[in-house]
């Protein structure tokens, strides 16, 4: 291990945290209603949205009332994108003359980008039009985001309310998430990545000639109509561009994370640079990181949202360890082919089968883990690559419920449900009726935190289950042996969890899978919001009990080892035998030499 | 009900003009007066041609040439309309395969170079259009483009050195030489 691969690392966890604590001030104003005066000039906007659209924003909804507006207006969402797809070839804007998408790939894409999934059956650069990025996938990489903020919002203001009926206005909360901090810190990362070379223009694909013909072998039709091999020869490169740089910047604020190309921000025109490279990472974890300051803020005592924010980074910290070092170690089998393998400042040597050299091994794993620790999913390498304990690493990411760091606004709203599961399990314990930030946790919290921890475990292991014993979902398989298991294994661990990224040798855009990943993507989503927003409806029902000798402190040392706890032990026993099938027997057989 | 259906309606009707309409046009406007040639691809152009941008790699198999990375995109290599990574797991006989074969063409490209290959330079790219190898894997090539274009390695070299890029800030990536805008210097010397 170099000193590089070590600095690297901390230089952006200490660069995060310093961003993140005034975003998060800046998040707890937003939300109640207090601007910072340099950011009132944007409150007629706020206004004129609310005339516009015949919102009473001093209206305060329950927690149903509130639940409705949410599925409504992903529903609607959902809709637009899916009727892009069905008609995007009748539409403008449109310079490669897209077709149409298939209804079972279309539907997989609108739940997935309503969803805040992002999962990419799809490749960007060969069917979307310019269009259907922009108005389809852009918008809801915008609103999808908004809807995960808000309902934080909505959970965090319960805690600070007292026998109400209400928890807030969905309109309101949305609309503010957009326009105070999504739309802002987008026009910010925007033009700064253009700079570094993302590309951003409605010009057509461009056509160059190659400094050398190069030939290659095409499938081409035999004599009796079968595919056979032919030689072929290209002497030009077709480059693919488009309105990148607009949707990357929200791709990563937002934990969207689905990529203008298909290979993502592997790609070198959608992150060209290392300063690139670092400022999508920052933006991958800025706003889940920044909202454990908000609730902090929120609840009238920092020490809490520091409390959450470190067990977040302690797992994030462990797991990126693993990943970073499993990564350099390498896959023997170069090792025994004779290349050279060490890192250096010439080379950055270790597994670079699928990695870009500008980001070498370091910040190929960084950003897996920070992808799968966030519910971001987009990509800078190929995870299908990774050495098994380096792929290892991002799917558990993943299967913990995506709650280190997580979405935006659903990262810590999960998060904040574990907190509950961990005061309940402790108070039981000690022989205490169990509280958290002065309210007590009762049976109905722990039914619904029960659910919104269940469901997306169930989605992900029955899933998979499905997959493998089918033969429709075993032809989607790319690699041999175990690894194989990990793909379907990986794929519904990120479609469950509103991830999005994948294996991506497994062939997944065919009906099975579009419907089968759509579906429990929709449970992942769908099935934590609803229970989330009953317990926050719940909470804003109860009483404020002051702290007592009996209280368990929750912004203790002690509390940030029983919510690591807490999320490590759901995890582990959850998913270790899945686990154990793939890519743990997939490294012993590797290290045995095959 | 019917109140909730029509202001979600319209709200998404009037977010979509922000942030699908508005924001996009914004931000390419802003780009395009600020950075030209970075929003439109960064093309190098030669007499008002473009000849490649310099992000994207080519293909490259001639032996006066620097070879980049091995690329998985099909059916072509260096498919710039298709990005693509091989996805081959680290026990798939096929990666074993494509690497022995790697190996093979490069040892016969350069008999007398007996250093060990940089892994780098037998592994395929994420993207399958990474411009970019590591300064080793270029060293690992020099003789053998020098040979090939009658240059003294010393002033290749040089030119080699020129088209190496290192750590943002001396801290951030990776060093890497961008074998699409050296290989197109070597064409232009001559």
């Amino acid at each position: 291990m170099t000193v590089n691969a070590l600095l690297q690392p901390v230089l952006y966890l200490v660069l995060l945290m310093l961003l993140a604590w005034p975003l998060g001030l800046l998040m707890a104003r937003v939300y109640r209603d207090d601007l910072p005066a340099w950011l009132r000039w944007l409150a007629p906007v706020e206004r004129g949205i609310y005339r516009l659209c015949g919102i009473d924003h001093g209206q305060k909804m329950s927690w149903s009332r509130y639940a409705r507006a949410v599925l409504t207006f992903n529903l609607l969402g959902l809709l637009t994108v899916y009727l892009l797809q069905r008609i995007q070839a009748g539409l403008p804007f449109n310079p490669q003359a897209m077709a149409n998408l298939a209804p079972d790939s279309a539907f997989n894409t609108a739940v997935s980008f309503a969803s805040n999934t992002n999962w990419q059956g799809y490749g960007g650069e060969t069917t979307m039009s310019y269009l259907t990025q922009m108005l389809g996938l852009t918008v809801q990489n915008f609103l999808s985001a908004a809807t995960g903020m808000a309902v934080l919002a909505a959970l965090m203001r319960s805690f600070t309310q007292r026998e109400t009926d209400h928890i807030g206005n969905f309109w309101v909360d949305m609309t503010r998430s957009t326009i105070y901090i999504l739309l802002p810190l987008s026009l910010l990362l925007a033009p700064v990545l253009v700079g570094q070379g993302v590309v951003q223009t409605f010009e057509p694909y461009r056509t160059i000639p190659l400094l050398q013909p190069v030939t290659y072998d095409a499938p081409a039709a035999g004599a009796d109509a079968s595919p056979v091999m032919a030689q072929k020869t290209a002497t030009e490169q077709v480059i693919a561009l488009g309105p990148t740089a607009s949707q990357v910047a929200i791709k990563q604020l937002g934990t969207n994370g689905g990529g203008f190309f298909n290979v993502n921000s592997a790609h070198p025109l959608e992150n060209p640079t290392p300063l690139s490279n670092l400022l999508e990472l920052l933006a991958i974890l800025l706003i889940p990181a920044a909202q454990c300051i908000t609730f902090g803020r929120f609840v009238g005592d920092n020490r809490q949202g520091v409390a959450i924010l470190a067990a977040m980074t302690i797992v994030f910290v462990g797991l990126l360890a693993l990943c970073v070092g499993a990564e350099q170690a390498g896959n023997p089998l170069f090792q025994k082919l004779g290349l050279e393998v060490s890192a250096s400042d010439h080379a950055p040597g270790g597994n670079m089968e699928g990695k870009e050299v500008r980001f070498g091994i370091v910040n190929s794993a960084l950003w897996a883990t920070a992808t799968t620790a966030a519910s971001n999913g987009s990509v800078n390498a190929m995870h299908d690559s990774f050495t098994p304990l380096g792929g290892l690493a991002p799917m558990w990411l993943m299967q913990l419920g995506e709650v280190i760091f997580g979405g935006v606004g659903s990262g810590l709203y999960g998060m904040i449900v574990f907190a509950l599961v961990g005061v309940f399990v402790s108070g039981l314990m000690i022989g205490r009726t169990p509280e958290y930030l002065g309210k007590k946790v009762e049976a109905f919290e722990m039914k619904m935190a029960s659910v919104a921890i269940l469901v997306p475990c169930l989605a992900v292991l029955l899933g998979s289950a499905l997959a493998v014993a089918t033969e429709v979902g075993r032809a989607g398989i790319a690699n041999p042996g175990v690894h194989g298991f990990s793909e379907i294994l990986y794929a519904f661990s990120s479609a469950g969890n509103n991830n999005g990224s994948a294996f991506a040798g497994l062939s997944a855009n065919s009906p099975f899978y579009n419907l089968m990943l759509g579906v429990a993507m929709l449970l992942a989503r769908y099935w934590v919001i609803i229970p989330v927003l009953a317990i926050a409806g719940s909470l804003a029902a109860k009483k404020s009990i002051p702290p007592s000798a009996g209280t368990l402190p929750t912004h203790t040392p002690l509390f940030v080892a029983v919510l690591v706890g807490t999320v490590i032990v759901v995890g582990a026993l959850t998913f270790l035998p899945a686990l154990a099938l793939g890519p743990i027997v997939e490294h012993v057989q590797m290290i045995a030499g095959n | 009900m019917i109140k909730e259906l029509k202001s979600a309606l319209l709200l998404l009707l009037v977010m979509t003009l922000l942030t699908g309409g508005i924001y996009p046009a914004l931000v390419t406007g802003l780009a395009r007066a600020i950075f030209p040639f970075q929003s439109s691809g960064s093309f190098l152009e030669i007499r008002g041609e473009p000849v490649a941008s310099a992000l994207v790699g080519q293909p490259f198999s001639e032996r006066r040439y620097f070879w980049g990375r091995p690329s998985a995109t099909t059916p072509m290599p260096y498919h710039a309309a298709s990005s693509n990574g091989s996805n081959l797991g680290p026990l798939n006989p096929a990666l074993e395969e494509r690497i022995k074969n790697r190996i093979a063409e490069l040892a016969s490209s350069d008999p007398g170079q007996s250093r060990p290959i940089p892994v780098d330079l037998v592994t395929a790219s994420a993207s399958g259009l990474d411009p970019h190898i590591s300064p080793a894997a270029a060293l690992w090539q020099l003789p053998r483009v020098a040979r090939e274009r009658n240059i003294p390695e010393s002033q290749l070299k040089e030119l080699l050195v020129r088209h190496t890029e290192e750590r943002t800030f001396g801290l951030l990536g990776e060093p890497r030489v961008n074998v699409m805008t050296l290989n197109l210097a070597m064409d232009r010397l001559e």
